[in-house]
């Protein structure tokens, strides 16, 4: 049996196929987390903390359960106490201990017959705190007389001599800085500074739990992780894992935020109190003053430059907050800063502090953004000082296969020097940019994407077709994207497969749908999945010819034999093989459960037009190229849809995202009229140009695509603002006023 | 409290229905009345996923009581599809992939409508400010954007 | 909550006299609404004027117009010869939340939700426009001006509604605009604003009236500025003297959605790109 396994021939790969869920979603049958409604069903609503830190001294729910038709209240003591950091503090996170950590931090939760009821009753459940101190700035909590956010526990990652918040350091690099700086004819320092931004989905974080008094039950919910739900709910509720069933419903947008736990352990606690459903689903401003955000804070650059464009030493350190718990996404802004180039000295650096904002979660490429910022900032000064062409410069100091990257590993192919050569050539690049207040940014970005553990299961169906079971989230277009490498690989057209994403009892365990993986991992898997009932095909036709096993090769959806020697029988396809399956052996299926390796780097490059009004300091971006490589593009409008859709937030993270503190520590914009995510008129057409360089590592050549398109814009769109404004901008976001100002 | 009675019309079937006077249109329609294609992202107007229209006119569910709705005619993403007939909008969203999680597009595609049923010939920055009510987090809106052009294009026969 | 649709002005006004507790009057709802769902209040009783006869009408009356209280944006913006005589008027209103919100919300609302930012306001008083105001006295007209008297706060006594607004009729060769400034494109609330109503004559300004907005508890009204641009065709320097007047006019506050220095700078160069636009509009020359 001959499988091709680095096929680069494809049928079914590379189609624009309408997405087997399309209908669905566009006649508004598709099922989310909010829309589920069981017979008997209880609505809950948690209470929040309304302080950044205080003590909880009591907790008196009297007058809430008094309420005709409140059921259920629950507080921590509800729950089972963790061992271990990664239970400990979601646990915390998601229903506060001793202390309210943050502004929305949970404190308790009811449940009642209708939503306005449980919001009442949580109105009425008292609760005295002793207000403490708080820190939000990152700079402010890291002193040594700071409020200390975890009294008495010490943080093994902490330097000695690090104040009581300081959970993390970790620097990574090679070389010899000062001899690079040495040998540079410019250096430049710059400090940055970013605020928290959210991932911003738009279906709020919403679920139902349905559990009995013996641990047996049902959580349907938008998750990316419907396996990191079931095990966290199991344990925090006292459950077994193997009777805790979570079902992924449809999902409106996680982009990483949805990769963690908050209500749905709580659910489960009310619902196993009452012995009745109860659905959860959070409000915009709980979305935003509890879940999410990303790390913010300072980060310090120093690059070295020759006038000819060689670098010769790069520095960054971070100092970050990732909120109220220890967070080591600093690690990966660190880590990412200066993979795009090859450098011979390079060191970075990052330090973590807890802070009382909301526990850090996953958004886009965590922390890549920030350290990609401040590298390609810096780079882009240098080009200007030294009056070089900055795409000339990123050529040439542009990582590639063999480099020894600024983290550590040594890269494999990677599509970086392709990106930067089709950004050159490309008519944007090359378009005059007419008139005054006007500039052209540009910013290589990277991500390292991730494969991880990953169970696909495949059934051949008595009508010639082919059934995939998966377990991960599809949250922009992966059932097609699978079903597609299915199709491919059984030599089926597209339309006689259908991929379900199923729930954790029926489906070996998988990751979260994160890291870029899951057209990576679960592709690879399907694959291998299907290859194995491949296996099993070939043994049935080579039984029905009475051939050896060895002597049949699958070609374009069918048995034949392999040579001459094997056998003169004509082609026995997929269909005439599973129509007599029972008869010959039993049900066809295969399966495959790997801890995916070989993710292969991701590289992008963007190219932004801006115009700055002088007298208001608002920024319009007047147009935008994204080129990045794919390694095979599966599905390439869902590839375009991720790079274009990456870019546009990046853009808000640019411009006008930010979390802004008061100085009571609360959360003052907590919905989407403050929080402002880009709308439509602000924006142009995305441009976006795939380049395909295989990752050796998937027998496709696929890579993640989802992440990296998020990375390059905050740097491209502050390059071109610095250029149009002939200031330097180091302020994460460029909103009107902050623009204005370091213009003025 | 006693519920009021409110009689309407919705995807021009006539319907009857008890709520609270609280209660937002998009509550009657997702909780009472089984039409969830309204989604609730924010509650306060502001990402256009509630979208519907009241006698023709778009409007945020979110922001109307559901006792409003005596004697008007809704219409929600439910009742866009002609039975099996897809509406051109709905064909050019899958057929563009101008969708990712969805969960913006039902609201998209009744917003875009409302748009061609007056304009059918807009441009693309009359699309854009027509739609900036609409939140999507997904797509970067180029995808969307092109298949309401797309759909605009097919209505009008070019 | 009591929910109400009163089918004349008088029950109405007496549903809301009448009330004990919290009251509430939904025209368009979409502050309301936004208030009811964020909990921030927590009315007894809610009276819609919707169905009252007359409250959905445009007049036009002696070339001036009535506009009735419950008039959605969109619908004003569809009224071609109100937008041709007060297209400032109706572009306020129109930047006032999305599509969606346009089909819903009204003049009314805008101003008696009060807040320093309203869009449609400082055009309204830029105009002098009047209001129409029924309560428990009889009916009484107050300028638009009067209404709003400070953040969230207003004018009008218990049980008293606003029916319509009067916009007086034109001279020749006068107009107006808004404009505003915000973040993005669209969906934000102003951080600053500036609605400038002049005449001309003999391609001069004759006649100005210049009024901010999100830069003071209320809508300010800068005579001043009016009278740095009478006289002149809006040359360079009376348009200076027109911003700095704006600016020392200003008393803002610093908060998420701008500082003092932003909104007072802002609240300027508006005036000035306003004035032009509605010089413009009147048949200016520059």
């Amino acid at each position: 049996m001959a499988l091709d396994d680095t096929k680069r021939d494809f049928k079914v790969i590379g189609q624009r196929v309408v997405r087997p869920d399309g209908i669905d979603k566009v006649t508004g049958k598709a099922q989310y987390g909010a829309d589920l409604i069981l017979p008997g069903m209880l609505w809950g609503a948690v209470v929040r903390s309304p302080h950044a830190h205080a003590k909880i001294l009591k907790i008196d729910a009297s007058e809430a359960l008094k309420l005709d038709g409140v059921e259920a209240v629950v507080t921590r003591a509800d729950f089972v106490e963790q061992k271990g950091d990664n239970f400990a503090d979601n646990l915390d996170n998601i229903m506060a201990g001793k202390k309210a950590l943050y502004d929305g931090h949970a404190v308790a939760a009811v449940a009642a017959t209708s939503q306005r009821l449980a919001n009442k009753a949580a109105k009425l459940v008292k609760v005295e705190y002793e207000i403490l101190p708080h820190v939000t700035e990152v700079d402010e909590a890291m002193k040594a007389d700071a409020p200390v956010l975890h009294e008495g526990r010490k943080y093994t990652g902490a330097p000695a001599g690090s104040g009581p918040n300081v959970t993390h350091y970790q620097d990574y690099g090679h070389g010899d800085l000062d001899a690079g700086f040495a040998k540079a004819d410019m250096v430049i320092e710059r400090s940055f500074k970013s605020e928290g931004v959210h991932q911003g989905y738009i279906e709020p974080h919403a679920c139902v739990a349905n559990y009995n008094t013996d641990g047996r039950g049902e959580t349907w919910v938008c998750t990316q992780g419907p396996f990191m739900i079931r095990d966290f709910t199991a344990a925090f509720n006292g459950f077994n894992i193997s009777q805790v069933r979570v079902t992924p419903s449809e999902i409106g947008g996680g982009f990483g935020g949805k990769a963690h736990i908050f209500i749905e352990p709580v659910a489960a606690a009310l619902s196993k109190k009452t012995g009745r459903p109860v659905k959860m689903a959070m409000t915009r401003s709980e979305v935003l003053r509890a879940t999410g955000p990303t790390i913010s804070g300072h980060i310090d650059v120093k690059i070295g430059m020759k006038k000819d464009g060689t670098i010769t030493a790069g520095y960054l350190g971070m100092r970050a907050q990732g909120g109220a718990y220890p967070s080591g996404t600093v690690d990966m802004a660190t880590q990412a800063a200066f993979a795009a180039y090859d450098l011979e000295n390079v060191k970075s650096e990052g330090w973590n502090v807890v802070t009382n904002r909301p526990k850090e979660a996953a958004y886009r490429a965590p922390g890549a953004p920030l350290g990609v910022w401040g590298v390609e900032s810096v780079l882009d000064e240098l080009c200007q000082e030294l009056n070089l062409d900055p795409m000339e410069v990123r050529i040439k100091n542009a990582a590639k296969k063999g480099t020894k990257s600024s983290y550590g590993p040594t890269f494999d192919d990677m599509g970086l020097l392709t990106a930067l050569e089709a950004a050159k050539a490309h008519p944007h690049w090359n378009a005059p940019l007419d008139g005054p207040n006007k500039g052209r940014g540009l910013s290589c970005g990277f991500w390292f994407n991730f494969g991880g553990a990953t169970s696909v299961s495949l059934q051949i169906n008595s009508d010639g077709t082919a059934s995939v079971t998966e377990g991960n989230p599809d949250i922009g277009g992966s059932r097609a994207s699978i079903s597609m490498m299915a199709a491919e690989t059984l030599g089926l057209p597209f339309e006689k497969v259908r991929t379900i994403v199923a729930d954790t009892n029926s489906i070996g365990f998988n990751q979260e749908t994160n890291g870029s993986r899951v057209t990576f991992a679960v592709g690879l898997a399907t694959i291998k999945a299907a290859e194995a009932a491949i296996k099993v095909m070939c043994g049935r036709a080579a039984k029905i010819w009475g051939i050896d096993e060895e002597a049949v090769d699958w070609v374009d959806g069918a048995a034949v034999p392999s040579g001459p020697n094997a056998g003169d029988f004509p082609p026995m396809t997929l269909a005439e093989i599973a129509k007599v399956a029972v008869q010959t052996g039993g049900p066809i299926a295969g399966h495959h459960e790997v801890t995916a390796d070989g993710a292969g780097v991701s590289f992008g490059v963007h190219i932004a037009d801006v115009e700055v009004d002088p007298e208001t300091g608002k920024t319009t971006v007047l147009r935008y190229t994204a080129f990045q490589d794919a390694g095979k593009a599966i599905h390439p409008d869902y590839v375009e849809g991720q790079m274009q859709g990456g870019a546009v937030q990046g853009i808000g993270w640019a411009l006008n995202e930010e979390y802004i503190y008061g100085a009571d520590g609360r959360l003052q914009n907590d919905g989407f009229l403050d929080y402002r995510i880009p709308v439509a008129s602000d924006l142009p057409m995305i441009d976006a140009v795939i380049l395909e360089i295989p990752n050796p590592g998937h027998p496709y050549g696929v890579r993640g695509v989802g992440e990296t398109g998020i990375v390059p814009p905050l740097a491209a769109i502050g390059n071109a603002v610095s250029r149009a404004t002939g200031v330097r901008m180091t302020k994460l976001p460029m909103s009107p006023p902050t623009v204005l100002k370091a213009i003025s | 409290m006693s519920k009021l009675h409110v009689t309407t019309t919705i995807n021009g079937d006539s319907r009857e229905f008890l709520c609270e006077p609280e209660d937002t249109l998009l509550d009657a329609l997702r909780n009472t009345l089984g039409l969830t294609g309204a989604k609730e992202g924010c509650a306060t107007g502001d990402c256009g996923a509630c979208s519907v229209t009241v006698n023709g006119r778009l409007v945020c569910s979110c922001l109307m009581l559901a006792a409003e709705a005596e004697g008007q005619e809704i219409d929600t993403i439910e009742g866009m599809a002609d039975h099996d007939k897809l509406h051109p909008l709905q064909k050019h969203f899958l057929e563009g992939a101008a969708l990712q999680c969805g969960i913006c597009t039902p609201g998209f595609l009744v917003a875009a409508k409302a748009l061609l049923d007056k304009n059918p010939d807009p441009t693309e920055t009359e699309i854009r400010y027509h739609l900036a009510g609409n939140l999507c987090r997904c797509t970067g809106y180029d995808k969307i954007i092109r298949a309401v052009q797309n759909a605009a294009a097919e209505m009008r026969g070019a | 909550m009591r929910f109400e649709q009163p089918k004349t002005v008088n029950d109405a006004v007496s549903l809301l006299a009448d009330a004990d507790g919290l009251t509430r009057v939904l025209a368009g709802g979409t502050d309301v609404l936004v208030q009811l769902r964020l909990g921030m209040v927590e009315p007894d009783l809610v009276v819609d004027i919707k169905a009252i006869p007359g409250m959905r009408d445009i007049t036009e009356e002696n070339g001036g117009f009535t506009i009735g209280a419950a008039v959605s944006g969109a619908e004003l913006g569809e009224h071609a010869k109100l937008v041709a005589a007060y297209p400032g008027v109706v572009e306020g209103m129109e930047l006032v939340g999305s599509t969606q919100v346009q089909g819903r919300a009204t003049l009314t609302g805008n101003l008696c939700n009060a807040s320093p930012a309203a869009d449609s306001v400082p055009a309204m008083i830029a105009a002098d426009a009047i209001a129409t105001i029924a309560g428990p006295d009889g009916p009484r007209e107050v300028p638009v001006a009067d209404i709003a008297i400070g953040p969230g706060k207003t004018s009008l006594k218990k049980g008293e509604i606003i029916t319509s607004f009067h916009l007086p009729a034109r001279p020749a060769n006068a107009s107006d605009a808004y404009l505003r400034f915000i973040p993005r494109t669209e969906m934000d609330i102003a951080v600053a604003s500036a609605a400038v109503n002049l005449t001309l004559k003999e391609g001069k300004v004759v006649a100005a009236k210049i009024v901010l907005g999100a830069v003071a508890p209320t809508a300010v009204t800068v005579p001043a500025a009016a009278d740095a641009i009478i006289g002149t065709a809006l040359d360079d320097a009376s348009l200076d003297a027109m911003a700095k007047a704006c600016e020392a006019a200003c008393n803002p506050i610093t908060d998420k959605r701008g500082t003092i220095e932003f909104r007072t700078k802002t609240a300027g160069t508006l005036a000035k790109r306003a004035a032009k636009i509605a010089f413009a509009r009147a048949g200016g020359k520059s």
